[in-house]
């Protein structure tokens, strides 16, 4: 089915079992070939292992860690309150997230500038699962030409325990992960309780589901399909490579020409490549990169870890295929360190300070001031006007706060409201106040601050004093 | 919806379902050459099927409007299995939040009006009781409108102790002033406003109010009481106070005078039930200082 599109060549529907309801036989449906990767270990195995354990537990662990009487990391969506240790985020505070990405953007500018897809062959979670998933395929089907012979063989007792095993494994792993995703917007202690007597609320267990099967049908099923087809992110990594980018890449011109010879023997004719195969089958998204850099590379180097195992076997120099740049390869120098590298770096330092700052200057209250439904204006026996308002004041922080209210101004008007206004933490309070005075305007603007009673954190709304027009002065 | 419509909507989906299934599976097929003939600048047209995976979604489609309407509903007069329906659907959601603050309500409304004024969650569920059912012509702040009175201050036309607000809010109060303008004449009314005017220690004329009283003591003492002083039993004004619902200026008492007063309050526990009524009354009776 890989081949170019066919064009129809008439009514008659030949018989194809793609084709359920009886379409011509032009497909440009490209057909998935299994991927059966081999096993291998090496150096930058180990570093995925050692990178990736930290990152695993941090996620596992992170949403069972207790803050006073709440959990640490909680994102409240009901309440609309996202609570990261000390901190809780309000609506209001929803442009924090605009930095958080900028700096993520930048950031992972500046590290695809210098070394590549590092992000997508050692930390991206799809890459972690994926490699968690088929550890897991190895152990209940045992290695490479094990699954593949299995694979072809018809069903038998062995091949449906073994499956059976597998995707036993994958779903329990899978359970596990979304079960801890959900914990991240419901407190998880009272999820995990719930689970335990099998009473979990209705959209708890959808979600916890829905999760557990996006894990375990993008780990176990889509794998690099999800690399290749789905995620943006591949693709605009790909387009911050440039010369002097770290990539994985094959010595062509040591290499070449490529072909089988017996240990020890020494060849004129041949370049280091054994032509072992080795590179291509431990690759998770089946290509050979002795074709050059592609765009389904995502520079996890298992190639680079088979490749040295061989060169090590047959006595030659490792690093036939290895992290390397396009510049480099062509007898340049590396210079992974360099103006456009040290640029992204610059602005993602920028960002880290500027959010760093607005982080602890955020004001931790919110107030909005709201005109009455009723009537514009009230007369005063001695034709004073007043204005009445609903103060409406959001106490952001993890602890009850009192407030005062001032008229900041215009100076002929007069303030009345309570004198001490008591807020609960994470509580939005209703404080009606008025206005009072002589107006000779009809329409004057009015400042009004709310400070704590320490006078440490304000806010200030302008909002309006309404009188008749046209008054004499 | 009437049966011409029922049968209308009814076809009408029917004959779209079908019609588009009809109109996909007759199609499916290809005329059999490599273009459809369609050429523009050099740019053909290929006679391609039709995409099998947008096929597929198609008729998934078409599959899910099949069960939807059976579930939901929507051929036109047919409930669906579910018998859902939006006011249905509001009326669940009410019932909930009802039984939700069941529990809250009934917990408030048992307390005392001195509890109440002294429970923080009872003052601010009375506070947002007001706010929704009193501020539109009480204000925001409580402290009244023309023609509605402050409930900030000292002065209750119908009574300032507990029973009589929560009477008022509940039952609602009637206060008629007739007009007096035909019985007193255009002198009458300009005497007896400027005594009403004396009565409350503003600036008057002495010479008017004098022949003021005596209209005063004829017609206004019925309900005002020979001082003036008011009659909360009839939600008569108080006119010693120098607190004016309908303005004070000679103008003002004089068209209330000429042409009397009606002060309504509507009965509140038809629309807010007994216990909201309970929290709002003491929350008002809590706003004195």
């Amino acid at each position: 089915m890989n081949g170019a599109p066919v064009p129809t060549v008439g009514p008659e529907v030949p018989e194809d079992p793609v084709n359920l309801i009886g379409f011509g036989p032009t497909d440009l449906y490209q057909r998935r070939e299994k991927i059966f990767t081999r096993y291998v270990g090496g150096f930058f195995q180990r570093l995925r292992f050692y990178t990736g354990w930290p990152l695993l537990v941090g996620y596992f662990v992170t949403p069972w860690l207790p803050w006073g009487d709440r959990q640490a990391v909680l994102f409240d969506l009901p309440a609309r309150q996202f609570h990261l240790l000390g901190l809780t985020i309000w609506p209001q505070d929803f442009w924090l997230l605009g930095w958080i990405l900028m700096i993520a953007a930048f950031g992972l500018f500046t590290v695809t500038t210098m070394v590549g897809r590092l992000w997508c062959g050692y930390t991206c979670p799809q890459t972690v699962w994926t490699s968690i998933f088929m550890w897991m395929e190895q152990v209940a089907e045992g290695p490479r030409h094990v699954r593949m012979r299995l694979e072809q063989s018809p069903w038998s007792l062995e091949k449906a325990w073994k499956r059976l095993f597998k995707h036993g494994m994958w779903l329990f792993w899978a359970l596990f992960t979304g079960l801890t995703f959900v914990g991240y917007f419901t407190p998880i202690r009272d999820l995990a309780t719930n689970l335990a007597i099998a009473n979990v609320p209705l959209m708890a267990s959808f979600w916890v589901l829905f999760f557990s099967g996006a894990t375990y049908v993008n780990a176990g099923w889509m794998r690099e399909q999800v690399c290749l087809y789905m995620c943006p992110y591949a693709r605009f990594q790909s387009a911050m490579i440039d010369q002097d980018t770290l990539i994985v890449s094959y010595d062509a011109a040591r290499g070449e020409p490529r072909g089988s010879r017996k240990r020890g023997a020494a060849s004129s004719t041949l370049g280091d490549c054994t032509d072992c195969q080795l590179c291509v089958q431990v690759c998770p998204t089946g290509i050979d990169i002795r074709n050059g850099l592609q765009y389904e590379c995502i520079g996890c180097a298992h190639c680079v870890d088979a490749c040295a195992q061989v060169m090590d076997k047959m006595a030659y120099a490792p690093g036939l295929i290895r992290y390397t740049t396009a510049r480099a390869l062509n007898g340049g120098a590396v210079r992974i360190v360099r103006g456009r590298s040290i640029a992204y770096a610059a602005v993602c330092m920028v960002l880290v300070v500027a959010f760093a700052v607005a982080l602890v200057k955020r004001t931790p209250l919110e107030i909005d001031i709201l005109r009455p439904r009723d009537t514009l204006f009230q007369t005063l026996a001695d034709g004073s006007f007043r204005n009445d308002y609903q103060l409406i004041i959001a106490n952001k922080t993890q602890h009850e706060a009192r407030y005062r209210l001032q008229l900041v101004e215009p100076d002929h008007l007069s303030l009345d409201s309570p004198a001490s206004i008591t807020v609960a933490a994470g509580e939005i309070a209703n404080v009606p106040f008025s206005i009072a005075g002589d107006a000779t305007a009809g329409n004057t603007t009015v400042l009004i601050r709310a400070c704590t009673e320490d006078g440490t954190a304000c806010n200030t709304e302008e909002t309006r004093f309404l009188a008749p027009m046209g008054r004499p002065s | 919806m009437s049966t011409a419509w029922n049968w209308f909507v009814i076809i009408g989906t029917l004959v779209s379902l079908a019609a588009t299934m009809w109109l996909l599976f007759a199609n499916r097929k290809t005329s059999g050459g490599r273009t459809t003939g369609h050429e523009w600048d050099g740019i053909e047209e290929l006679d391609n099927p039709l995409p099998f995976w947008w096929v597929g979604m198609f008729v998934a489609s078409t599959i899910f409007a099949i069960l939807y309407l059976t579930v939901f509903g929507g051929l036109g007069n047919i409930p669906g299995i579910l018998a859902w329906s939006s006011a249905g659907e509001h009326g669940q959601d009410t019932a909930t939040q009802q039984a939700r603050f069941a529990p809250l309500y009934t917990r408030l409304a048992g307390m005392s009006a001195e509890e109440l004024k002294q429970d923080r969650e009872g003052r601010q569920v009375g506070r947002r009781l007001f706010i929704n059912h009193c501020s539109t012509c009480h204000a925001t702040t409580a402290k009244g409108s023309f023609g509605f009175p402050d409930l900030t201050d000292d002065e209750w036309i119908w009574g300032g102790d507990f029973e009589s607000i929560l009477e008022t809010v509940r039952n609602g109060r009637n206060a008629q002033m007739p007009a007096w303008g035909p019985a007193l004449g255009d002198d009458g009314v300009l005497e007896a406003s400027h005594y009403v005017l004396k009565l409350s220690g503003q600036p008057h004329d002495a010479a008017l109010a004098l022949p003021g009283k005596t209209r005063f003591d004829t017609i206004c003492v019925a309900c005002h009481g020979p001082e003036g002083k008011g009659n909360p039993a009839l939600g008569a004004a108080d006119l010693t106070d120098n607190r004016w619902l309908y303005g004070s200026s000679i103008g003002a008492l004089g068209f209330t005078i000429r042409n009397g007063r009606g002060g309504i309050m509507p009965a509140h526990e038809p629309i807010i039930g007994v216990e909201k009524a309970h929290i709002v009354a003491a929350y008002v009776y809590g706003l004195r200082e």
